[in-house]
């Protein structure tokens, strides 16, 4: 494969893990709560595709995104918002909890061999584009995932509810004292990160079929490391750390052949090491944070 | 009887065991300015932030318009009509001083009147006004005290709360705050206003109270305001 190849497939599994990366940076920005279980609303929608398998792709697509937005504001509903003002390490714990509840009941309903969805299957078919055999939904990917992180630039920037969300991000207490209804807020937030949520779903079974209970665990890790090499601290650092970690896992694997792959993930966490011993404020962070440990 | 627009009933406020706020009574009146004085450490805060609903109080009654506001969340105190410029500005850096403006109106009950507020509000901080595509970081300590304010108006509140609106401006700086806090309060906000500068807050409130160790010990008129004596003593007490 050539290395314009890999790069267009970087773009794409980048685009993705960004997607996932910015849903995840929406609720650490208003409630400072990294979401582990964020990997299951992925595996959710994942579920539904494949139980809707015989209905038209359309259909669902659409269930798949209400079911997955439904989940996440369910979750913000009875799991996090009776927590929200615990300490923050329970608060993390509850989305382990949350997490592991979620794939022993996909374990228990679906079992552990996994489910194959074809929905979208046709995109996997690729176009000749000057030499290059790039797959639709290497194409889609990208143009879904532009468009999403464009819209989302566009409501967090443009409208009310954005400009809530940003002030509560930076200082929640002082939004509130303003008049920004935090519950309110921090809905939107998961209702968004559950759009985004639904979309990688979607993407990702296109790209990788076989839907098994701890679907979205790597998926989720591998968009954590991005978000953290990134840099959380802001949307837009985050979003580049998710194009990063696509980039580098996209890569480093087309450099690796055979048994050789097994040692990706080792690599790129391992690279991940390397950049926050050289820049511990994340890659893109502008201010390198000051750290301090005893 | 005359109208009472906030009322504080045997007020506490409690930080684990310590009592930062004690039994204290507090009425003012539609339209007044009431000042809030003391040393540091003696309530004045935490009695701005029980009144907003950010911290909890533990015994006690607030009332806005005679309804109790107590155990409501800030936000819903904004949207009832009371705004509060906090201690230290805490304008929003990262975003614009529109931006900062926009958010003031969060809390607004009825959306009429927006350009009315904004030429208003333009009129007492002009600064204000040839600043809006400007960074909230970009501004100057009084700019920023001023946009802290001025966002704060837009809620069209009718209880203004203010924290130290002087902390760290330069004289000349301090006395467009006190004079456009005066012309705030003309048009009919009602105010209650915390500082650290005592001579000025007591000529320009309507009646200031001394807060100590939580407790209030002292009413002061304006007609004390020169009277230095009395009022080192009341610090002092």
């Amino acid at each position: 494969m050539s290395t314009l190849q890999a790069l267009v497939d970087a773009v794409a599994l980048g685009s993705i893990y960004a997607l996932v990366a910015v849903g995840i940076g929406l609720v650490f920005g208003v409630l400072r709560l990294i979401n582990f279980a964020y990997g299951e609303l992925i595996t959710a929608g994942a579920y539904t595709l494949w139980v809707l398998r015989s209905l038209p792709a359309v259909v669902a697509i659409l269930a798949c995104f209400a079911v997955v937005v439904s989940l996440s504001l369910l979750l913000e509903r009875v799991a996090f918002r009776p927590l929200r003002k615990a300490t923050p390490a329970t608060m993390l714990i509850a989305t382990f909890a949350v997490s592991y509840l979620l794939q022993s009941i996909y374990l228990l309903v679906f079992g552990s061999l996994g489910n194959s969805v074809s929905t979208l299957a046709g995109l996997q078919q690729a176009v000749d584009l000057g030499g290059l055999r790039i797959r639709w939904i290497t194409i889609v990917s990208l143009a879904c995932g532009s468009l999403l992180l464009i819209g989302t630039a566009i409501l967090l920037g443009r409208t009310s509810i954005g400009l809530h969300m940003r002030a509560a991000a930076t200082d929640f207490q002082t939004a509130r004292v303003l008049g920004v209804r935090a519950n309110r807020v921090i809905a939107f937030a998961f209702l968004v990160s559950g759009v985004l949520a639904a979309a990688v779903s979607v993407l990702f079974t296109v790209q990788n079929s076989l839907v098994t209970p701890d679907l979205g665990v790597p998926i989720t890790i591998f968009a954590l490391v991005g978000v953290v090499v990134g840099g959380l601290d802001r949307l837009w650092t985050a979003t580049l750390g998710g194009f990063a970690i696509g980039f580098a896992y996209s890569l480093l694997g087309d450099k690796l052949s055979g048994e050789a792959r097994v040692y990706l993930p080792s690599l790129v966490f391992g690279l991940v090491i390397v950049v926050l011993l050289l820049r511990p404020g994340g890659l893109f962070a502008g201010q390198p944070r000051s750290v301090e440990r005893v | 009887m005359p109208d009472a627009m906030l009322e504080l009933e045997g007020l506490e406020v409690r930080y684990g065991v310590v009592a930062a706020v004690r039994a204290l009574d507090l009425r003012i009146e539609r339209g007044e300015l009431v000042g809030l004085i003391g040393p540091n450490g003696a309530g004045k805060s935490s009695t701005l932030l029980a009144i907003m609903g950010v911290v909890p109080v533990a015994r006690g009654e607030v009332r806005l318009r005679g309804v109790s506001i107590r155990g409501r969340a800030p936000e819903a105190i904004a949207r009832a009509g009371i705004s509060l410029v906090p201690e230290g500005r805490h304008i929003f850096a990262g975003l614009t001083v529109e931006e900062n403006l926009r958010l003031g109106r969060a809390a607004r009950r009825d959306a009429n009147g927006v350009e009315a507020d904004l030429r208003r509000v333009y009129g007492l901080f002009p600064a204000i006004a040839g600043s809006l595509s400007r960074q909230g970081s970009a501004l100057s300590g009084g700019q920023q005290q001023q946009l802290a304010i001025a966002r704060a108006l837009l809620a069209r509140p009718d209880v203004l709360l203010l924290d130290e609106p002087s902390l760290g401006l330069a004289p000349t700086v301090v006395e467009s705050v006190f004079a456009a806090l005066e012309e705030v309060r003309a048009q009919g906000v009602t105010i209650l206003l915390v500082e650290q500068r005592a001579q000025v807050t007591v000529s320009t409130a309507d009646r200031t109270y001394v807060l100590a160790n939580g407790e209030l010990r002292l009413s002061l008129t304006p007609a004390d305001a020169n009277d230095t004596a009395r009022l080192a003593a009341a610090y002092l007490s």
